[in-house]
């Protein structure tokens, strides 16, 4: 418009063009900042509401029970199994993919001839339906017909019946899940050890720096930001584990694979108990609320955004 | 971006590789380990590859030859009556036809909302935007179990049960992909922005002549990881549709297994290949480019 520069325009513009910023801003992220608002924060709202009634999902409306649910669900000896069930279930996946989707990206990263086609391999799980891999590995861990059997037995090894041994569910659906997720934490391992700056590691090379070392000094440390992302994101994935889950054991045998996510299902959508589904869902939201909580402080000195 | 890869599949195989050179003996331990690397590779490989292996030969065994042990590895045709036999036993084509229209109505809604979303957080001013953006990371703290039963409730009220909309709309809200998109458009160097506004370009035009080519990658990244997310969706269609008109294609396989039992694996396997196979080829087809956008991403400028 004019050849001015904006330092030295006049006053009035720059405020009014700012004001149309925070209009053209809300316009952005309304539709956004809708669906959340009524989908993900009233929902928690709701919950906290419903679990102070005993509703069974019939009854015209709610009836006030105070804390009855939580005293009933917090002594509950059946809920301190699913609490453990769901502590190491998420451990362990988590744990396994965060190691193991380095182990994965650093081998990824080497000269070797096809690593393109494994990381491909490798990546493939995370992109497909948890029902249709749940139903495949169901097919691999039958007990008569399975190809873990056809794998084992020639080895004098006696295939357990998996997912009917409620000593072997839980570690098969965990075999499962780490299937199908360190694909996903080597592939952003891989991205990050690639965007590392090659001249910090010339430079420690030169200094007499050994693999272990460069490893341990340079590139753990600067995968910091990464390794935290991956903590978040897992834990959260992990606790809404639910397909996986639903198709190959439905929480069974005997409860062996209750975790949180699947314990609220049947709480509310098969045993219709509102208010006992809306407790446990608060007491998960608290849970991942600490764990997140507690990282997020813990790492926030040692995570260096920008 | 194929420069890129192109570029890193082919680093030279030589020992002076700044990364792998540990000191001036590294030439001759090299082969062994070397060696070592190739045979963890190739369990990885196998690792990887058995299972759909496993379910791609199952598809064309016969009963014959799934039910014997030890099992036969390879099926002896291409015989196609596991698949209809599962198209018999519940009806795929409904499926397939919700679960296509769930997922392109609600991937191009979810990644409108992120797209649109980053760009206000990264290049708008506004007086509460941190505070803001951690009410939108938060959200991604809020399981989708927790919600579960409250939306269950909420689109009842809306008499959107066993609808589009119910299936839908729910799920556009954005916040990982809203997440991934920031991220990158942080990376773009702001004197270009600065300068695009100085020649007078609105916001919406440097949306779409400036920032989205140069997010082309993570764009396609967030673009397919949301319809495998969307195609994936298991428990939300499970709950909010309840006649055999509405059901996807995950709610459907898994009533043709507890329809089948365990007796009839090829069939289950045919169903199970139905679900999969799509977003397989998807994968296949664009993994480049949700690598290549992941590693884009993170390479600064």
């Amino acid at each position: 418009m004019s050849t001015a520069s904006p330092a030295a325009a006049p006053a009035g513009t720059p405020r009014r063009r700012i004001r149309r910023e925070y209009l053209l801003f809300l316009a952005f992220i309304a539709p956004n900042f809708l669906v959340i608002a009524v989908f993900a924060y009233w929902p928690v709202l709701y919950n906290l509401f419903l679990s102070f009634t005993d509703w069974n999902l019939i009854a015209a409306a709610p009836g006030y029970a105070g804390i009855g649910n939580y005293t009933a669900t917090l002594t509950d000896p059946a809920f301190h199994q699913v609490l453990l069930t769901t502590v190491v279930f998420t451990g362990v996946v988590v744990a396994g993919s965060i190691v193991l989707g380095l182990a994965l990206a650093l081998l990824f990263d080497q000269p070797l001839k096809g690593r393109g086609l494994v990381r491909t391999a490798a990546f493939a799980p995370h992109i497909l339906s948890g029902a249709a891999v749940a139903t495949i590995w169901l097919f691999i861990f039958d007990p008569g017909y399975g190809l873990m059997r056809a794998l084992l037995q020639p080895m004098g090894v006696t295939s357990p019946d998996w997912m009917t041994d409620s000593t072997w569910a839980l570690p098969g659906v965990i075999i499962v899940y780490l299937w199908k997720n360190i694909g996903f934490a080597a592939l952003i391992y891989l991205a990050g050890l690639q965007s590392l700056p090659k001249d910090l590691y010339e430079a420690a090379a030169i200094d007499g720096a050994g693999p272990w070392t460069l490893l341990r000094r340079i590139t753990l440390p600067l995968l910091t930001p990464i390794t935290f992302f991956l903590l978040i994101t897992t834990i959260i994935g992990t606790f809404q584990a639910f397909d996986i889950i639903a198709v190959m054991t439905a929480g069974g045998p005997a409860g062996s694979t209750t975790i949180l996510s699947w314990q609220i299902y049947d709480e509310g959508f098969r045993a219709f108990d509102a208010g006992r589904a809306a407790t446990t869902s608060i007491i998960m939201f608290v849970v991942l609320l600490l764990m997140t909580g507690l990282q997020t402080r813990y790492l926030e000195k040692r995570v260096h955004y920008r | 971006m194929s420069d890129t890869i192109i570029r890193t599949e082919r680093r030279p195989e030589t020992p002076q590789s700044p990364r792998t050179s540990g000191g001036p003996d590294t030439r001759r331990r090299a082969p062994a380990a070397t060696l070592v690397k190739y045979v963890l590779l190739i369990g990885a490989a196998a690792v990887f590859l058995g299972p759909l292996f496993w379910l791609f030969t199952a598809v064309f065994k016969t009963p014959e030859e799934i039910y014997r042990f030890p099992p036969a590895w390879l099926p002896t045709s291409l015989s196609l009556d596991n698949f209809t036999a599962a198209w018999q036993a519940a009806p795929f084509d409904r499926f397939f036809l919700n679960s296509a229209i769930t997922t392109a109505v609600g991937t191009a809604l979810k990644v409108a909302n992120a797209v649109l979303t980053a760009y206000a957080f990264c290049f708008l001013a506004f007086p509460y935007k941190k505070p803001l953006f951690l009410v939108l990371l938060g959200a991604m703290m809020v399981p989708g179990h927790v919600v579960l039963l409250p939306n269950y409730l909420t689109v009842a009220s809306l008499g959107w049960v066993n609808t589009y909309a119910g299936l839908i709309l729910p799920g556009v809200g954005s916040v990982f992909a809203t997440f991934l998109m920031r991220q990158h458009m942080l990376t773009i160097p702001r004197d270009i922005i600065e300068a695009a506004k100085v020649d007078g370009s609105g916001h919406l035009r440097t949306l779409f002549t400036i920032v989205l080519p140069m997010s082309r990658p993570i764009l396609l990244t967030v673009l397919i990881i949301t319809v495998v997310e969307e195609w994936n969706n298991f428990i939300w269609p499970l709950i909010v549709t309840n006649s055999d008109h509405m059901r996807t294609l995950p709610i459907g396989l898994l009533m043709l297994k507890d329809q089948e039992g365990l007796a009839n694996w090829g069939t289950i396997m045919a169903g199970t290949a139905m679900v999969l196979a799509p977003m397989l080829l998807i994968f296949l087809l664009a993994q480049r480019y949700i690598v290549g956008g992941l590693t884009q991403g993170a390479v600064k400028g």
